[in-house]
């Protein structure tokens, strides 16, 4: 067994952020640092007819007023990354000239020598607007509505059909054909450290350094040189401590861009850090979307074919990914289940809202409560328990890779052991023989299924919009340190300690003696960046690539000052040895007084690479190995959740009962980080499932603007999560990984879903739409509209 | 008009001219350079922010510096003993009580005042004590088994 991976290996991150004394932008301070604060629009959409800076210029502290005329074509737009057939894509500009079109967009920026007097004028900026009429609802925006943009003459961003099959006759061959709205609601991220930057710009050197809370510097540092026209090679992103993403780092930001050409006017540093109000309204939101679910089946409970037509809510402007999140619902409609026909049809609406983009699985959260809905639903019309429906449908685990009519192949896969493992937790049956009990006795108890599967390690190239590889560089320094720098762009998931358990083991050093160094561009080779769970599955295969390479490179120098070909040389534990027939020929072939040596450790072999004072012909001094993996397809892990809860007939309120979770994730590096990950995406789920919800009014206003009124699970609010696993390895990567950071926000929500309209189902409630409020769940037992 | 005050924190007395105005996060991040206390939502909602003021946890987002004239103060950086960590320290640690890191300063003072308070605490009142801090990424769970491990310590 090896020493640390597949072991509970406490972080090595720990120690800095449990003492206070790791550094997030806000804690980086440098000397002369300039603030700033922005003013933004009040309205959801209005003209601009005039601005007025001259007070706020003034006021005390304040060094410089800027607004959209002022900025000009001086900084590039926004950027967005989508290049879909038909898209328009608006001109985003990094500060609004003559048109508002979401409350929230900045205005104008005030940079002042201290934050509280860059916020005291903002107050004193007068602005005229001429409020115009907003757009709110995505179906109305489709139809006409009030229109974001007069020029495109509508307010659609794009359409787009997919899937195959001849969903037409699939249909029609149906025994029964369901059909059911759905709506997958606007969610605010929420990363509790807002985002922040901190720009310096060096005149002399003409050098823009910035530091910024994303999960994407080395594409954020493209993006940014192409924004403020400076030579990629003159700019430095720097991530350093970054409190949490999911999803809402995974951008390019005006405000990005915006303070680093502060920073360059004034040659000064200059620090922006947004305030939580400015997070809710300005950062981006996730998911969106209404759809019309139409699924076919046989009488047997064979599914025939599943169409979804669906409006999805871009928001008003496009931000990097905003347009791609419905392709990949689109993507993943299959679910676990053999389905021969799949039609998506999207329309892509814009509003007078922030952008929604990648939140926490980014489009496979919609297509999991689409097709696990639409089971549930299926069972319920043909009188079937969910189980039964599903396992139905399911391709044995001898069909991988498995074709779906979405144009995927799943790596690998064994539904049937996972769901089997889940019941067997949950004591599936007894649980239903009790919750007929409870029914006799009048109490509203509910059991859910979900069986999913999702997309991770994201991705072949081919299926991104700028490279879906990742890299990695492993080095052996001359005292013997390891030092892996990661184009991955960890935030939370841990691995400065699960790469560090890898090259721990396969170097055999120890942990304590490896490094893992990510998030500055100066540094680390390009990279990547951390998101779509492709972390380890990418991240980490690149770094054992690496690895590889730097072992035999050691191995040849081994060899040499072994005295031996390299093919005579082993490597265990730490220590190059000849082999042991070998060693026996040139103990006996020397005849000098010296017993020539037969091992030889890797420390000493580092050193001597360095040294370069005996080394083989050709041999390239120094000891570092470098590794851009691409993969060859998707990983695909999936599961069953399994919950259980009972409604309060008097309140609505929904009490969890049990919650049992089976995931796959193929291999594990580190089991303890596994369960963090899934109990994160599970009480995110239950987060979307009962609390969350981003509500604008009719003029597109955030009601939901603090965190006084937009729910955040609390941990009174969470019942005990009871996980497990299989281990499935993908055969995509060298070490069967395949990605575990969006699972719980993919396979949870339907579950819960599923659970409450089971509750409800004897007073014949077949489907809820999130979050499941106790406010709704009382009128519909009390029959109040 | 700056006002005089003068404010313990972690052990070390400190004499400050300070705008009547200035939040206490921010003079203990700002003028003292203590940037372990975070600032998560500036309404005393999230509890990143949270401190002790003579051993009662406070959201110190919402309060003035100059309401602590005259108080001692503890933060995240005063909270391990001479070299020791806080059993509350050790067990998110142990447990995997953390992620990002970014709540986990305020986490671990409430963790530490539910202790003084409750030092066996049920799984229920654990989370009930917690109520106040707003973690996002660990959905809670080991968080509760960090105090847990605590309280078996302390």
């Amino acid at each position: 067994m090896a020493k640390y991976v597949g072991q509970r290996v406490k972080r090595t991150e720990d120690p800095r952020l449990i003492t206070g004394l790791g550094h997030y932008v806000d804690d980086i301070k440098l000397p002369d640092t300039l603030y700033v604060a922005f003013l933004r629009s009040m309205y959801a959409h209005a003209k601009i007819k005039s601005i007025d800076v001259s007070e706020a210029s003034h006021a005390p502290g304040v060094v410089a007023v800027y607004t959209g005329a002022d900025i000009g074509s001086k900084v590039g737009p926004v950027p967005c990354a989508g290049a879909l057939p038909g898209l328009k894509v608006p001109d985003y500009r990094v500060l609004a000239t003559d048109h508002v079109v979401f409350a929230g967009q900045p205005v104008a920026a005030v940079v002042a020598t201290d934050r509280y007097a860059a916020r005291d004028a903002i107050d004193l900026i007068m602005v005229d607007y001429e409020e115009l009429p907003a757009v709110v609802d995505v179906e109305q925006a489709a139809k006409g509505g009030p229109l974001v943009y007069e020029e495109y003459g509508d307010n659609i961003a794009y359409r787009l059909t997919s899937g195959e099959g001849d969903i037409e006759a699939a249909l029609k061959a149906s025994d029964k054909v369901i059909k059911q709205k759905i709506v997958h609601q606007r969610l605010i991220p929420i990363a509790m450290e807002p985002r922040g930057v901190l720009a310096r710009y060096y005149p002399g050197e003409q050098e823009l350094t910035i530091w910024s809370s994303t999960q994407i510097p080395h594409l954020l540092r493209t993006q940014l040189a192409i924004m403020l026209g400076v030579p990629e090679n003159k700019v430095r992103v720097i991530a350093p401590e970054v409190g949490g993403g999911f999803g809402s780092k995974l951008n390019v930001y005006a405000e990005e861009a915006l303070v680093g050409w502060i920073s360059m006017q004034h040659g000064k540093p200059a620090k922006w850090i947004e305030t939580r109000r400015e997070n809710m309204q300005a950062t981006i939101h996730g998911r969106g979307q209404i759809g019309y679910i139409e699924i076919g089946c046989k009488n047997d409970g064979t599914i025939t074919g599943l169409r979804y037509n669906v409006f999805a809510d871009m928001g008003a402007y496009l931000q990097l990914l905003t347009p791609a999140i419905p392709t990949l619902t689109g993507l993943m409609l299959s679910g676990c289940y053999k389905i021969a026909a799949i039609q998506m049809n999207v329309t892509a609406v814009f509003t007078n809202k922030m952008s929604t983009d990648a939140y926490r699985g980014a489009g496979r959260p919609e297509a999991t409560q689409v097709i696990e809905r639409a089971m549930d639903l299926v069972a319920a019309e043909l009188g079937k328990d969910v189980v039964e429906v599903r396992r139905k449908n399911f391709p044995a685990s001898t069909e991988f890779p498995f074709k779906t009519a979405t144009g995927l192949f799943y790596d690998s896969g064994n539904y049937e052991l996972a769901l089997d493992k889940a019941l067997g937790m949950a004591d599936y049956k007894s649980m239903r023989e009790a919750q007929k009990k409870a029914r006799d006795q009048g109490r509203l108890v509910g059991i859910g299924v979900s069986t999913y599967v999702e997309i991770c390690a994201i991705g072949p190239s081919q299926a991104t919009p700028a490279g879906g590889w990742e890299s990695a560089t492993v080095r052996i320094e001359p005292t013997g340190k390891v030092t892996i720098l990661t184009g991955a762009s960890p935030h939370g998931q841990g691995q400065e300690t699960s790469f560090a358990q890898l090259a721990a083991d396969e170097l055999g050093v120890d942990l304590n003696d490896v490094t893992v160094i990510h998030g500055d561009t100066s540094i680390v080779q390009y990279g990547i960046g951390t998101f779509g769970s492709r972390g380890t599955a990418v991240g980490g295969t690149a770094v054992f690539n690496a690895i590889q390479k730097l072992k035999e490179k050691a191995t040849q120098l081994a060899a040499h000052l072994l005295g031996v070909e390299a093919a005579a040389v082993s490597f265990k534990e730490g220590r190059f040895s000849v082999e042991a027939a070998m060693a026996a020929t040139v103990a006996n072939s020397g005849g000098s007084k010296s017993e020539p040596r037969t091992s030889i450790s890797i420390q000493e072999v580092a050193l001597a690479a360095h040294v370069a004072h005996k080394i083989p012909p050709g041999f390239e001094p120094g000891l570092s190995a470098t590794n851009f993996f691409e993969p060859s397809n998707f990983t695909f892990p999936f599961g069953t959740h399994i919950v259980q809860v009972e409604i309060d007939k008097e309140t609505g309120e929904i009490q969890f009962q049990r919650y049992v979770a089976v995931d796959d994730c193929g291999k594990v590096l580190n089991p303890m980080l596994v369960d963090g990950q899934v109990h994160g995406g599970i009480v995110q789920s239950i987060g979307q499932a009962l609390y969350e919800e981003a509500v604008y009014d009719e003029q597109g206003q955030l009601l939901t603007g603090t965190l006084m009124d937009y729910a955040l699970p609390k941990a009174t609010m969470i019942p005990w999560l009871e996980l497990d696993r299989t281990e499935t390895p993908s055969p995509v990567n060298p070490m069967g990984v395949k990605g575990i950071g969006e699972a719980g926000t993919i396979g949870a929500t339907p579950a819960i879903v599923n659970a409450v309209v089971d509750a409800l189902s004897p007073l014949g409630v077949r489907h809820l739409d999130m979050p499941m409020k106790p406010e709704n769940i009382w009128r519909i037992i009390n029959k109040v509209n | 008009m700056k006002k005089a005050v003068s404010i313990t924190v972690n052990g070390t007395t400190h004499h400050s001219e300070i705008e009547p105005r200035l939040l206490l996060v921010h003079y203990l991040r700002d003028v003292l350079g203590l940037t372990g206390t975070h600032v998560g939502c500036e309404t005393s909602i999230c509890g990143a922010c949270t401190v002790m003021i003579d051993g009662q946890s406070t959201k110190s987002c919402t309060m003035f510096a100059i309401q602590a004239d005259g108080s001692s103060v503890t933060t995240i950086e005063g909270l391990a003993a001479n070299g020791a960590l806080h059993p509350v320290q050790e067990g998110f640690w142990e447990r995997h009580g953390l992620q990002c890191g970014y709540c986990t300063p305020g986490m671990i003072m409430s963790g530490a005042q539910l202790l003084e308070r409750n030092p066996n605490p049920s799984v229920e009142e654990i989370r009930h004590g917690l109520e106040g801090n707003l973690c996002r990424c660990t959905g809670y769970q080991h968080i509760v088994e960090a105090v847990q491990h605590a309280a078996g310590k302390s």
